[in-house]
């Protein structure tokens, strides 16, 4: 295998300072200074601790564990919307981020808006959504709630949104943090014939889940993470199975 | 091809806040009117009518450095809101942060620009004509107008999600430095010998030019500068705390 790795992970960490003057805000921050800095430097949270491991082009990899485990926090970290606190993080093509429900999207605007503000976000020009928005409408099957603000959307109908926009922006990485739990039957069928599709054009796929049966259907490899660590990688019929296994005492 | 991308963002970023503010365009032209000049209403009733100002064309006067600082103390004072209020995509995704702060000036720059045209009316009324030097007086003084709200815009959006108490201290700030700018006085009423204090005051060579240039078609140079060289001082100083926070946003949020 002389594939290219289009993500590398190299002792990444990430720890979440504690940030407590947030709260008591810039007033109590400055009125007790010396104590404040100290325990900014010193609660931490380590949530991802020494990550190593590549990906390759075309590889569908699945990412398993608890939760609170760090699943998010690495899918962040690839998508760059986090930064790591050590390591090095590579990257190489285009991110498609699909972060949990909701997000890239604003609660008071429509579908349609919405859609356009998706795109745009994601790093489409205006021209480029509205050739395809019709694709996206069509392919969310909300044409009848699409002028209506999404805070009226329910989870499915807003994962059905979100992935609509994201899987018509042609991604080369794409980054999904269990979305397609929400969707319903028929939702969730197209969506992973989508991916299907995808897997055969050679996308990357990254795909955090706690569907153990949608893993196995479309995941090439699998990295299983406990305790903020790395506790396994390897294919499907190795991870999965010892996973389940500590799933049921 | 990037230069449109970016273009796209503003955009859409603008057109998003007006949606979400006012969910009609109609509504928004009518804001942007409506709250200079109902401010200024209470303005002139305080100051003309009750404290009997000795300025001519004092409604004028008034709001010809009133219009441009409403654009200023919105954008600021809104800046506070910028990240918080958009957490739902910046942690999601990765895109230019300050997009969002641009866009919230823009928008608060068009309620400027819409209400120019009542500006005019007044003109008008008073028999004042307006003059060839706009054409490029009003471009020199929106430039640097922008760069300072963009500067300042900066520092309060970014330290808010770190302090979130900073949204108060911001709004008293906003409101002292509107009582320290000649905006409901002239800059000859102020003592002599305080006079001097004024080129302190970040904002108040760039509202003196705005009301001159509305008023009698010419900038003061000297102003000029002083409130560029402000202008590029606080853009420096924005995008360096934004460069040192802005990966950490997502996770305050
Ligand atoms: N912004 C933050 N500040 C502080 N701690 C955080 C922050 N985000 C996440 N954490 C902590 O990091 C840990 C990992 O969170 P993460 O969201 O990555 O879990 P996860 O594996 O996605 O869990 P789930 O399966 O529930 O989605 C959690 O313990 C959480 O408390
Ligand atoms: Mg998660």
């Amino acid at each position: 295998m002389t594939k290219k790795s289009v993500i590398l992970l190299e002792n990444v960490s990430k720890t979440y300072p504690l940030y407590h003057h947030i709260q008591g805000g810039l007033k109590n921050f400055l009125l007790r200074l010396p104590k404040a800095l100290k325990s900014t430097i010193e609660t931490k949270f380590e949530a991802l601790s020494n990550i190593s491991l590549s990906i390759q082009q075309g590889e569908t990899f699945g990412i398993i564990g608890k939760n609170g485990a760090g699943k998010s926090t690495m899918l962040g970290l690839m998508a760059g919307v986090l930064k790591p606190t050590s390591g090095r993080l590579m990257i190489d093509g285009r991110i498609s981020p699909l972060l949990e429900l909701g997000g890239g999207f604003h609660l008071e605007l429509s579908g349609m808006e919405n859609i356009m503000l998706n795109g745009v976000l994601l790093g489409m020009t205006r021209a480029e959504v509205k050739k395809r928005i019709g694709e996206i409408i069509e392919f969310s099957g909300l044409s009848d709630f699409i002028d209506q603000p999404i805070r009226t959307y329910s989870s499915g109908m807003l994962a059905r949104l979100g992935f609509s926009v994201i899987v018509h922006l042609d991604p080369e990485i794409f980054l999904i943090d269990e979305i397609l739990g929400v969707g319903d039957m028929s939702f969730q069928k197209k969506c992973l014939e989508k991916m299907m599709g995808f897997k055969t054009k050679g996308v990357t796929m990254v795909f955090v889940s706690h569907s153990i049966s949608e893993i196995e259907k479309i995941c090439d490899r699998v990295c299983w993470i406990e305790n903020h660590c790395v506790k396994m990688i390897g294919s499907v019929s190795e991870v999965v199975p010892a996973y389940s296994a500590t799933m049921n005492d | 091809m990037r230069l449109t991308y970016y273009r796209d963002l503003i955009l859409v970023l603008t057109q998003k806040e007006m949606q979400v503010r006012y969910k009609n365009t109609f509504l928004g032209y009518l804001w942007s009117v409506a709250q200079p000049l109902a401010l200024a209403f209470v303005f002139f009733v305080a100051f003309k009518v009750v404290m009997r100002i000795n300025v001519p064309n004092y409604t004028l006067f008034l709001i010809t450095a009133l219009f441009p600082w409403q654009w200023f103390s919105n954008s600021v004072t809104s800046a506070n809101g910028v990240f918080i209020g958009n957490a739902s995509i910046i942690k999601k995704i990765n895109f230019p942060r300050y997009s969002l702060v641009i866009a919230n000036i823009c928008q608060d720059s068009i309620h400027f620009f819409l209400a120019i045209p009542a500006l005019l009316i007044f003109m008008l009324y008073y028999r004042i004509w307006p003059h060839w030097s706009w054409f490029y007086g009003i471009p020199v003084l929106f430039v640097i107008q922008f760069i300072t709200t963009f500067g300042l815009s900066l520092i309060v959006a970014s330290l808010n999600l770190f302090f979130r108490d900073l949204e108060r201290l911001t709004s008293i700030f906003v409101m002292l430095l509107f009582y320290c700018t000649p905006i409901i006085y002239p800059a000859d009423m102020i003592p002599e010998k305080f006079r001097c204090f004024l080129n302190f005051n970040p904002v108040a060579p760039l509202m003196v030019n705005w009301r001159n240039l509305f008023l009698e078609g010419h900038m003061d140079v000297f102003y000029m500068l002083i409130s560029l060289l402000y202008g590029l001082g606080f853009m420096s100083l924005g995008v360096f705390i934004y460069k040192k926070l802005s990966y950490r946003f997502a996770e305050v949020l």
